[in-house]
């Protein structure tokens, strides 16, 4: 088989954690079928980050550059890589399930006529026919699954967490220049405007309180918000987010969002306030150190999974725990 | 410009928000069966409602397409309650557990098919698998311009404007039609079909297409099943769940000092 090829992700400079567990599960691969595992970075001016990308212990760090490349244009990244994947042919490609992961992901497979696995928990290569056999989760997460597809390269986008993030290591990658030849006549889709909005990284907090179906109007977040401030001063970073239903409403942004299609997180401490505990909100929690529950249904499914539940309505505990916690 | 021609490709799935407690793995037969009617995958309701209200305002004919071995039309008739115009089901033996490529190869074959369209919208993915995977490769095979999770799209003197959700807040997008749009939730939930409305057209007689390989001249050779090598349940994820009694007044004291405790 040939090489093994990640894509790198990186925001201003830094690299994502996710592409430093993929840089893990590539290297893991590569010596285990005695091929080399190798990383791309894509852009306008790479040379920066193909140097950062160069001091984890790959062996070649390829710099796809061209002026279109600049952010990030799915029409442009998915012509640059399969231009790219046409000169290394890589046995197996590695991508984050990430916003660019999901969005290259399945363009690229359909232009190189391979199939791809999305959300991949684990990796590993059966010695028999010497496919990648992927492990996702199904139906939320109440099943499991194992696949394989057949095609070159075998490609999949990789959960967060699945690999531990690779160490800096004494030898340095071989950073290869390449230019692809992207058309301007191929890039249909404009941006023609960048709304920025603030955004909130939820995984980077200590503790989340988050609100759900069950609280009735949008000013009742005030009272978690409240909540928050009370454990600040104590617990370090506190954040408020929420269930799929209260970014439907658009009583909240999406980046506040938990779950299999908000951000996965765990926290030292996840307070559910009116949240059922159905399976998608719950893959994206479950991890939390510890789980309370506040919610009027005895029988709900949250309380299944928590450390500590209180039955009742959040209007009278919620403002009640801010009192007692201020007391303190 | 003409009156919009939309597409929406929506897949009929177990409802994927009936509690865990309803779900059973078979792990022999690496089946995953769910006892709870089946569904309009939720993003694929998402796709209909942003088509319908680019019909309200610009006027234009909505399908629905449906693929699987077997589609069932009264879980499907809600699209033309809601306001779809037509509803083709694909239906064929061959089409049961297709992977994601030959979906959308047989998305792709009942597209060319109806011939007229502008614009072909799916789901962000489908509740079932969350592959995220058909509406992209149905686009390339298109060969037409692709936005993915849309939050509102419109059609403005013949363009396309989608807003679609990226990681810094969104950004808004212009392409030319004919084109394809992967639709999320933020879009906004389908508008609610009253239920009386729903049985007296499930009642009404009404001639739904239905389409099989041969008549969709599909390249049975390219059809690929998903590869299931394995089937397991997910990890117990129940813990010990301490539960804080008493008035409403105790129960805050005595989390105050859980909370106090978890620092
Ligand atoms: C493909 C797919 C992806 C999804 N992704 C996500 C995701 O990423 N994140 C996510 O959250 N969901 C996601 N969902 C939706 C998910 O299935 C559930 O619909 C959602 O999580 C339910 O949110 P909820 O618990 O807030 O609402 P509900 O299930 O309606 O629960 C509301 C709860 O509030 C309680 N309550 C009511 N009043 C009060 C009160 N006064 N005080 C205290 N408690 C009260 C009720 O007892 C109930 O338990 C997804 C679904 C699909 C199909
Ligand atoms: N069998 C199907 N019939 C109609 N549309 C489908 C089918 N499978 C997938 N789709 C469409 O493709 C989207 C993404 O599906 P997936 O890639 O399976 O997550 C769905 O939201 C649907 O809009």
């Amino acid at each position: 088989m040939s090489e093994i090829l990640l894509l790198v992700e990186a925001k201003d400079g830094i690299l994502d954690k996710k592409t430093l567990e993929l840089m893990r599960g590539a290297k893991g691969l590569g010596s285990q079928l005695g091929v080399e595992a190798n990383a791309v970075v894509v852009g306008s001016q790479t040379a920066q980050l193909a140097e950062s990308a160069a001091s984890f212990g790959l062996d070649k760090v390829y710099r796809l550059e061209h002026p279109l490349l600049e952010g990030f244009n799915a029409d442009a990244w998915v012509g640059g890589l399969e231009w790219l994947c046409g000169q290394v042919k890589p046995g197996i490609f590695l991508m984050s399930h990430s916003f660019v992961g999901k969005e290259v992901g399945p363009r690229l497979a359909c232009r190189l006529n391979t199939g791809l696995t999305t959300d991949c928990l684990n990796l590993r290569v059966d010695p028999e026919d010497g496919l990648l056999v992927r492990t996702k989760p199904i139906y939320g997460g109440n099943a499991i699954a194992t696949v394989k597809c057949e095609g070159v390269p075998q490609m999949v986008t990789v959960r967060k967490n699945a690999f531990e993030p690779i160490d800096e290591a004494q030898t340095r990658s071989a950073i290869v220049d390449m230019a692809p030849g992207i058309a301007e006549s191929s890039i249909r889709v404009k941006t023609i405007q960048t709304v920025e909005q603030e955004v909130v990284e939820l995984d980077k907090a200590n503790v989340v309180i988050s609100g759900g179906r069950g609280i009735e109007a949008k000013e009742d977040f005030e009272m978690l918000e409240a909540l928050a401030a009370a454990l600040s001063g104590s617990h370090g970073n506190v954040m408020v987010g929420c269930s799929r239903p209260v970014v439907d409403k658009c009583w909240m942004s999406s980046d506040r969002q938990v779950g299999l299609t908000g951000t996965i997180i765990s926290p030292d401490a996840y307070i559910a306030v009116g949240i059922s505990g159905a399976i998608q909100h719950l893959v994206g929690m479950i991890r939390s150190k510890k789980i309370v529950a506040i919610n009027t249904d005895p029988g709900c499914n949250m309380f299944k999974v928590a450390d500590y539940g209180v039955v009742g309505d959040y209007r009278d505990i919620v403002p009640a725990l801010v009192k007692k916690l201020e007391e303190r | 410009m003409k009156e919009p021609q939309i597409i929406v490709c929506a897949k009929q799935i177990p409802d994927p928000e009936a509690p865990f407690s309803d779900v059973t793995v078979n792990v022999e037969k690496k089946q995953v069966s769910v006892d709870a009617p089946d569904v309009i995958s939720p993003y694929d309701e998402n796709a209909l409602e942003a088509a319908i209200r680019i019909k309200e305002e610009l006027g234009g004919k909505i399908t629905v397409l449906s693929m699987g071995r077997k589609v069932s039309d009264t879980v499907l008739r809600k699209t033309i309650a809601a306001g779809a115009d037509s509803l083709v089901l694909l239906e064929d033996p061959l089409f049961e557990g297709l992977d994601s490529f030959s979906t959308a190869h047989v998305l792709s074959c009942a597209i060319k098919k109806i011939g007229d369209w502008d614009l072909v919208l799916t789901g962000r993915q489908a509740g079932d698998w969350d592959s995220g995977q058909v509406g992209l490769i149905l686009g390339e095979m298109l060969d037409v311009a692709c936005v993915s999770l849309a939050r509102s799209i419109k059609i403005d003197d013949g363009k396309l404007l989608v807003e679609k959700t990226v990681p810094v807040g969104y950004e808004v997008v212009e392409a030319a039609l004919p084109a394809l749009v992967t639709v999320s939730n933020e879009v906004g939930e389908l508008r609610y079909v009253a239920r009386s409305k729903m049985l007296g057209l499930l009642r009404r007689p009404m001639t739904i297409p239905k389409w099989n390989s041969k008549d969709l001249g599909c390249d049975v050779e390219r059809l690929r099943k998903l590869q299931l090598t394995e089937l397991a349940p997910p990890a117990d994820m129940g813990r010990e769940c301490t539960l804080i009694e008493g008035s409403a007044e105790e129960q805050a004291e005595r989390l105050a000092a859980v909370l106090a405790e978890l620092r």
